[in-house]
């Protein structure tokens, strides 16, 4: 029984490809004229050079976190690549212009940028390596006065935007990888949603690591405006190959009064092999500030990667604003994750929820590390959180680290945490009814995902169950 | 001058014997260790919610062995009423015979002093002592270093102990200043029971700091019944660290109760070695104006088919703190552990603060671990009944919160002890019924 439960943690990578592509990098290194570098070729002004200048002496002085529990060896920072992108790219007037090799690299991950061919409901920015290679359905947003753009346009045409919010939820001292990314960050996608706009489509983003030694940090700014709601689908893929590579990315998303946020992401990178050997170390910084009676909701499947160091928050600044935190994170072979989230209330009657799903196997190490703070004028808060993990095979673990910081006596709180294996006699109550073994399996994980599952917009549970292996159908609410 | 230096200059100048001897070694290394070490600061993840500050920015000189005048008297209010119990008394950290009194052990149990151990048992203490206490932790190392006197309890292969030990350590105003290291060991062969309380308490010791170590070692099949009582003065500063390792089909039952010292700071770890085990470690804590209270727990898995189950409770009134760090790790090798642990706080102080922190490290697959924690207020719809019955408001939240409390005191076995510390709370809790 065990080799089936094997088999079906242990789908092979499909999305290990090469794109053979000339790409225009800067040389290794990271110095001070590396970030100006960088700064220069995206034609960036002046505030942004200087903010980026500042993130890199801060960043300086900085050490790498080591608390986190996953170990990996050390990390040669001039040794990576720290801006690279395809040759072939250059401001287009349409995507018609797409260099056919990057296009059909997308179509191989499944993501057509074709916008005759698009998914429906779905708009598209596709990033590969440092930049953005395009976006789709830009016209249909325009209508509603929507922006959505990669963040080196959103730069140059709605500077004053990204002034006003960028670093604003994500200070540039945040953390050692936030003062990384901030120094030298690439590309990214920028979202705003102007004031009462309830989004028409669905906005997803698409990263892709390309380059052999090549970090990505990219950067992620999400703007809902008063009464505003969007929904945000990010899914990342990239090649395999024997070295670390780095991505160390930040997500700021600000929601004002009344609006609402919705951030899922399939998180894929190439996991390494089975001996550990290779694979994505994901340092991310994921961050929302929540205003008056708004809600940010972050979902995030984590299958891949070698190491995942993540934590998604909201600050709940307004009053009777809500976060919610709903994770599967799987670890197989040698791969390592350290996730879960933050949610800090200030503001009165605030909420959050948290639900964790933790799946171990092979030689994983799974660790949840979540953290609830309500601060003592926070009156009212609520919070429940459910983690849970499941173990397959005895090489694995499973590890819960729940902080729970409460400053305020109105509080209600919360908290509980599990961890089992799946049940023989679940097994063979299945198979009793006519299932195989298999079967029961991708049952019983489906219903252990189901919760968080079911958060997820269409397209993205049905990426999250093929991500699994295993079959969903009937148990997606 | 740094705090550790001065500790190293008060324990050069205390005279004893050649380092060649065991105890001396050990008390050296452990001078060493902590000067290694130096004291926790918030940076540690131990300690992450617990600043050790008011300890460490002060030196408290090891307290001094002038005789008491203490009588029995005065301690009578502590010792729970029952005369049949074995008690042993130390007064500023020194034991009083004239106020300790024992009962009729049976021939072959041992309950000694330090003193009396060293020349009755020195093979014993010198095999176990220190090989159990987490010797790495400052405040361990401290306790080794300063160690003056303590007990030693053997019981026997398959003696069951019938009454209780109880050690009482109580201070007066000469402790003012002072600090203690009180140490025990106690030594459960193969099928032997027994029971053990120990009280920490004053009458007018002012601002002293009581740091605590005891080691028990629960053998095959035996069971030890561990309570700690921690009533210390308002101003003092209490650290005590239990480390317990257990045999195969053992029981070790622990329970702390705490609502002493402005700043506390209670460890109780149990090693799971044989297979088969049982522990259970429970705990409330009870504060009120600025009081401060951590209780860490750590129960190890290391050996297949045991059980943990722990529960601890907080009430906290006024600015009080309380902290609680409850951590579970199953060994690879511990399949079928089965591991249960909560975790309650009701918050009643306006400004009262919690930080709770239940962790599980879980390596074998075949296991059931679950750990739960809330942090809430009163009941709402349990106040509303009560109301509806006709109970005014505040006798509600006396009654629903002298409830909370009391469910955890149920599990202790130890009827006279739950009964005197039921009382404890219904005085703190329970205003007199209006005539």
């Amino acid at each position: 029984m065990s080799s089936q439960i094997e088999s079906l943690v242990n789908k092979e990578y499909q999305y290990g490809f090469v794109t053979d592509i000339e790409s225009d990098a800067i040389p290794p290194g990271l110095t001070e004229e590396t970030v100006r570098q960088i700064s220069t070729r995206k034609n960036e002004p002046q505030w942004l050079l200087d903010w980026r200048l500042k993130a890199f002496k801060r960043w300086q002085s900085m050490t790498e976190p080591r608390w986190p529990n996953v170990t990996y060896g050390v990390i040669d920072y001039q040794a990576q690549t720290y801006y690279s992108a395809p040759k072939s790219v250059k401001p287009l007037q349409s995507l018609d212009e797409v260099d056919p090799e990057l296009l059909k690299t997308y179509e191989k991950l499944g993501i057509s940028l074709n916008e005759q061919k698009r998914l429906s409901g779905v708009a598209v920015d596709a990033i590969f390596d440092s930049v953005s290679v395009g976006t789709t359905m830009k016209e249909e947003l325009k209508k509603h006065g929507v922006i959505f753009c990669s963040f080196g346009e959103a730069v140059l045409e709605h500077p004053e935007l990204v002034q006003k919010y960028l670093g604003s939820v994500v200070p540039y001292s945040d953390n050692f990888f936030a003062a990384l990314n901030s120094a030298v960050f690439s590309d990214g996608s920028f979202v705003y949603i102007p004031k009462g706009v309830r989004c028409p489509l669905e906005l997803s983003t698409y990263f892709r690591i390309n380059a052999a030694d090549t970090g990505q940090f990219e950067r992620t700014l999400i703007v809902a405006d008063e009464g505003a709601s969007v929904s945000y689908l990010e899914g990342c893929t990239a090649p395999k190959r024997s070295t670390n590579q780095l991505h160390a990315a930040v997500v700021e998303i600000v929601a004002l009064d009344n609006a609402q946020v919705k951030y899922s992401t399939v998180q894929n990178w190439y996991a390494g092999d089975k001996d550990g050997v290779g694979g994505i170390y994901n340092f991310v910084t994921k961050r929302g500030k929540a205003f008056t009676n708004s809600k940010i909701s972050w979902t995030q499947v984590e299958t891949g990667s070698a190491i995942t160091w993540k934590y998604p928050s909201v600050i709940l600044q307004g009053d009777n604003s809500t976060g919610e935190f709903y994770s599967v994170a799987v670890v197989n072979n040698k791969q390592q994750a350290d996730t879960g989230t933050k949610m800090i209330h200030i503001g009165k009657n605030t909420k959050s929820t948290i639900i964790s799903k933790g799946i171990s196997a092979g030689h994983g190490q799974n660790s949840y590390r979540g953290q609830v703070k309500v601060l003592p004028k926070a009156t009212g808060a609520r919070n429940y959180t459910q983690c849970d993990s499941m173990l397959i095979g005895n090489q694995c673990g499973a590890h819960t680290f729940p902080y729970i910081e409460v400053g305020n006596n109105t509080a209600t709180l919360e908290h509980e945490a599990s961890t089992s294996k799946i049940g023989e006699d679940q097994i063979f109550y299945c198979k009793q009814r006519g299932l195989n073994a298999e079967h029961a399996i991708s049952l019983i994980v489906a219903g252990f995902c189901k919760e968080v599952f079911k958060e997820l917009p269409m397209e993205f549970a049905l990426e999250a169950q093929q991500l699994l292996g295993i079959s969903l159908e009937g148990s997606v609410g | 001058m740094s705090a550790h230096s001065n500790y190293r200059e008060l324990f050069d100048t205390a005279k004893r014997g050649g380092a060649k001897d065991w105890l001396p070694h050990l008390k050296i290394a452990a001078i060493e260790q902590f000067e290694a070490v130096g004291f926790p600061t918030t940076r540690d993840e131990d300690w992450h919610f617990t600043s050790v500050t008011p300890i460490a920015e002060r030196t408290f000189r090891p307290a001094r062995s002038s005789g008491t005048t203490l009588t029995a008297e005065d301690i009578a209010r502590f010792t729970y009423g029952q005369e049949d119990w074995h008690l042993l008394v130390f007064v500023n950290g020194r034991y009083e015979p004239a106020l300790s009194s024992f009962a009729t052990l049976d021939a072959e149990v041992q309950v000694m002093t330090f003193g009396e151990a060293l020349k009755e048992a020195p093979e014993l203490l010198a095999e176990r002592l220190g090989t159990l206490a987490p010797a790495q932790q400052a405040f361990t190392a401290l306790n080794t270093a300063f160690m003056a006197d303590g007990v030693v309890i053997h019981v026997p292969k398959g003696v069951a102990l019938e009454a209780p030990i109880h050690i009482l350590y109580v201070t007066d105003a000469q402790a003012s200043g002072a600090s203690l290291h009180p140490r025990t060991l106690v030594i459960a062969e193969r099928s032997a029971q027994a029971t053990l309380i120990e009280t920490f308490t004053t009458l007018g010791g002012g601002a002293y700091f009581t740091n605590h170590v005891a080691e028990v070692v629960v053998g095959d099949n035996a069971r030890v019944d561990h309570y700690k009582v921690q009533r210390e003065g308002a101003e003092a500063f209490h650290v005590g660290t239990t480390q317990a390792t257990q045999g195969r089909d053992s029981i070790y039952h622990a329970f702390t109760f705490t609502t002493g010292a402005q700043l506390s700071r209670t460890n109780v770890y149990s090693k799971l070695l044989g297979t088969n085990a049982e522990v259970r470690l429970n705990g409330l804590y009870s504060l009120e104006e600025a009081q401060h209270a951590d209780n860490q727990t750590f129960v190890e898995h290391i050996a297949p088919a045991c059980s943990s189950r722990e529960v601890y409770k907080g009430i906290l009134d006024g600015s009080s703190h309380g902290v609680f760090n409850g951590k579970v790790y199953v060994d690879p090798q511990a399949q079928q552990t089965d591991g249960k642990q909560t975790n309650h706080t009701l918050l009643i102080g306006d400004a009262a603060r919690v930080d709770t922190k239940p962790q599980l490290e879980i390596f074998a697959d075949d296991v059931k671990c679950t750990h739960g924690a809330t942090v809430g207020r009163l009941d709402e719809l349990a106040q509303f009944y009560m109301k509806s019955r006709g109970i005014g408001a505040e006798r509600t939240r006396a009654l629903l919160t002298y409830a909370f409390a009391a469910e955890v005191l149920e599990l202790i076995e130890l009827e006279p002890l739950k009964l005197a510390l039921e009382g404890l709370l219904f005085e703190r809790f329970i205003p007199p019924e209006p005539v």
